[in-house]
């Protein structure tokens, strides 16, 4: 069987034309179905990859111009500006390569943890038979190994979601937790989404125009508020995102204190994405007050990246096993026909020698039939267990193809149907 | 012979507490085997524990290194019972060497041997097992407010790896840190109370008296938390000042009575 992949990603083409060939889920499916004639296909479709994967057991197939004209087909006016940005990879390579992408180790963030489902579903509307179903299920069980041996996926790779992340490792459940938003800023917006994924409640949206913030605040179920009435919301919120551009501190020492103090102690998270900064970084002095501006975001955000590269390299150790595996089943299936003739033509000697001592055995009692069927069973089963294993064995290598022709010659396999279409 | 399960055990926590500390170095690799350190070295001195009691005519450990080897299990036990969850695996870290260490000074002290069992009463047998256990609590109870504390710090440091080696949140930490100081004060509580029922009046000693402050600032601490009046970070300061008072004054007025 042979496996052919074309595609084009990030790492070649600018998003200008990467955006030219992307599907969305209907019409991935309708194009694996379309290029699945007389083949198995599979389209992956994602905002940093458009890939066909195609398979067939017929050797003269051109595959990989099908998959070429497809998928150019797909924007015949920048069809020359993407012909030479292609990638095409054929059996290991390709198998190889799937697995990386369902690891997240071909994405821009490392571990990232949507490629996953894109590739799931790409398997749920692909047009799959023996190959690449097992190819598919192969690279999502590879991707899950890689999330759940390593840390790849564990840590944040964006400032929303590292501040989100750090509300938790201050509260643990953001359930019943109230976040105050102070400036109606894309930041403050995509931080605030982030902590009610988690189970936080936005409670207010500061702004210093109250109209602005309150198209803000219907969006994320908050009431909008001035920056007048922050001091008395500090005593009330747990966690505070503030994204203004105002020139000085919107939240200094002086104000927050006495709103703090009354907290007697309970934990107070200030995340200041803004430039100049919102909140006066003396606050930190106060008991379980922490202060965290875009830098140190950025840093732990850096940081978070570095771990998830340092647990690439065991995620590429671990595919590379994977794909391993695939190569020697794939490999095994040069000699599965030889294995099912020699089991097809041992089980036919067995029950034409069993039918010609039919005479003989007629006298037996039925339990006593069974009980022979059964030994006869068992011998050949026994005798051909080693040959299959070793033939799979020599499959893995590079010589299944030399054993499978002498277990052909050895046992006159097929020679039957030879001599009988000779005739 | 089987005396000799006090290596598997002392094995166990010392593999665990160097697991523990190669986790601070890569999240995620060690910690494994940190946890089946610990499950097989308690496995191991549940084993030892029991073969004592079989072997002895009355309360085997009651001897200093006896109920040091019986303050061990106590401990490792209940960490067992959060040190499994992944977030806790660091409580570990506080936990496991001072296991060991303790572990290794019973043995020394010949607490892991044949006794003869020379404490005959129930009552003074539970008396000491509750209060091993009230103090083997606040133990824990120590390590957690530990944890609180360097949480807490990292935080205010805006350390970068505060994401990458996660320790519990710090409202969890505080949390269970007060309910684990309860329940040991309950279980201590008991204990003192069986002790008084089963001693003379002449028994009362330094040690008695060291007990009896301990318990005294426990039960200041959590009333105070009670009321509002110190929480967080003060909390797990008296916390981690408790579990010094039991880990220094304890054993010092032991021996000097």
């Amino acid at each position: 069987m042979r496996l052919a992949l074309v595609g084009v990603s990030h790492r070649q083409a600018p998003v200008e034309l990467r955006e030219r060939v992307a599907v969305g889920p209907a019409e991935a499916a309708a194009l694996a179905g379309s290029l699945a004639d007389g083949c198995e296909a599979v389209v992956l479709s994602t905002c940093n990859r458009t890939e066909l994967y195609l398979a067939t057991v017929d050797v003269s197939e051109p595959l990989e111009e099908r998959a070429t004209e497809s998928l150019l087909a797909l924007a015949p006016d920048d069809a020359a500006a993407l012909a030479p940005l292609l990638y095409r990879l054929g059996d290991d390579s390709a198998a190889l390569h799937l697995f990386r992408v369902a690891a997240g180790l071909d994405s821009l963030v490392p571990g990232e943890g949507e490629i996953l489902g894109q590739v799931r579903d790409a398997f749920d509307g692909g047009s799959t038979g023996p190959l690449l179903d097992r190819l598919f299920r192969q690279a999502l069980h590879a991707g899950r190994r890689a999330r759940v041996e390593t840390a790849i996926g564990e840590n944040p790779s964006s400032v929303p979601a590292a501040a989100a992340a750090l509300a938790q490792q201050v509260f643990g459940d953001l359930a019943g937790h109230t976040v105050l938003l102070i400036g109606a800023g894309k930041m403050s917006e995509l931080t605030a989404r982030n902590l009610r994924s988690r189970g936080g409640t936005i409670g207010a949206v500061a702004n210093r125009t109250v109209e602005h913030g309150a198209e803000l605040a219907a969006q994320v179920e908050a009431r909008a508020v001035s920056l007048d009435e922050v001091p008395a919301l500090l005593a009330t919120s747990d966690v505070v995102i503030t994204s203004t551009s105002a020139p000085g501190f919107v939240v200094d020492l002086a104000t927050a204190d006495a709103a703090l103090r009354s907290r007697r102690g309970r934990p107070i998270l200030f995340v200041d994405l803004a430039v100049p900064r919102d909140v006066d970084p003396a606050l930190s002095t106060i008991d379980g007050c922490f202060v965290y501006d875009i830098d140190d975001l950025q840093a732990v955000v850096e940081t978070s990246l570095a771990g998830r590269r340092a647990e690439a390299v065991h995620a590429e150790q671990l595919v590379a096993v994977e794909a391993e595996r695939f190569r020697e089943w794939q490999a095994s299936l040069a000699v599965v026909p030889a294995i099912a003739a020699l089991r097809a033509r041992a089980e036919e000697i067995r029950a034409g020698e069993l039918a010609k001592s039919e005479g003989r055995l007629g006298r037996l009692s039925e339990s006593e039939r069974k009980l022979v069927e059964s030994v006869t069973s068992q011998i050949v089963a026994k005798l051909l267990h080693l040959p299959t294993v070793r033939m799979k064995e020599a499959a893995a290598g590079t010589d299944g193809v030399i054993y499978a022709d002498v277990v052909r010659n050895l046992f006159g396999l097929g020679e039957e149907e030879q001599s009988s279409r000779d005739r | 012979m089987a005396e000799l399960l006090v290596w598997p055990a002392l094995i166990g926590y010392g593999e665990a507490a160097f697991a523990y500390a190669g986790f601070l170095r890569r999240p995620g690799s060690s910690a494994r085997l940190g946890i089946w350190g610990v499950r097989i070295g308690w496995l191991a001195q549940t084993g030892l524990l029991i073969a004592q009691a079989f072997d002895a005519d009355g309360f085997p450990w009651g001897t200093w290194a006896g109920a040091l080897n019986l303050f061990v299990w106590l401990v490792v036990g209940a960490y067992l019972i959060w040190g499994c969850t992944p977030r806790y695996r660091l409580l570990g870290l506080a936990v496991m060497p001072f296991a060991a260490s303790l572990l290794l000074a019973a043995w020394a002290g010949g607490g892991t041997g044949a006794s003869s069992g020379d404490t005959s009463s129930v009552l003074l047998a539970l008396h000491v097992g509750l209060m091993l256990a009230g103090f083997a609590g606040l133990t824990l109870a120590g390590g957690l407010a530990g944890l609180y504390l360097w949480q807490d710090r990292r935080l205010k440091r805006r350390d970068v790896s505060v994401l990458r080696l996660r320790l519990p949140p710090l409202e969890t930490l505080d949390r269970l840190s007060a309910r684990t100081a309860l329940i040991s004060l309950i279980v201590l509580t008991t204990g003192i109370a069986v002790g008084v029922a089963s001693f003379d009046r002449g028994d009362f000693d330094l040690a008695m008296a060291t007990a009896i402050t301990i318990w005294g600032l426990y039960a200041v601490g959590l009333l105070l938390r009670r009321e509002g009046r110190i929480r967080a970070r003060r909390f797990a300061l008296l916390l981690v000042a408790g579990f010094a008072l039991v880990a220094v004054a304890l054993p010092l007025t032991h021996f000097a009575s």
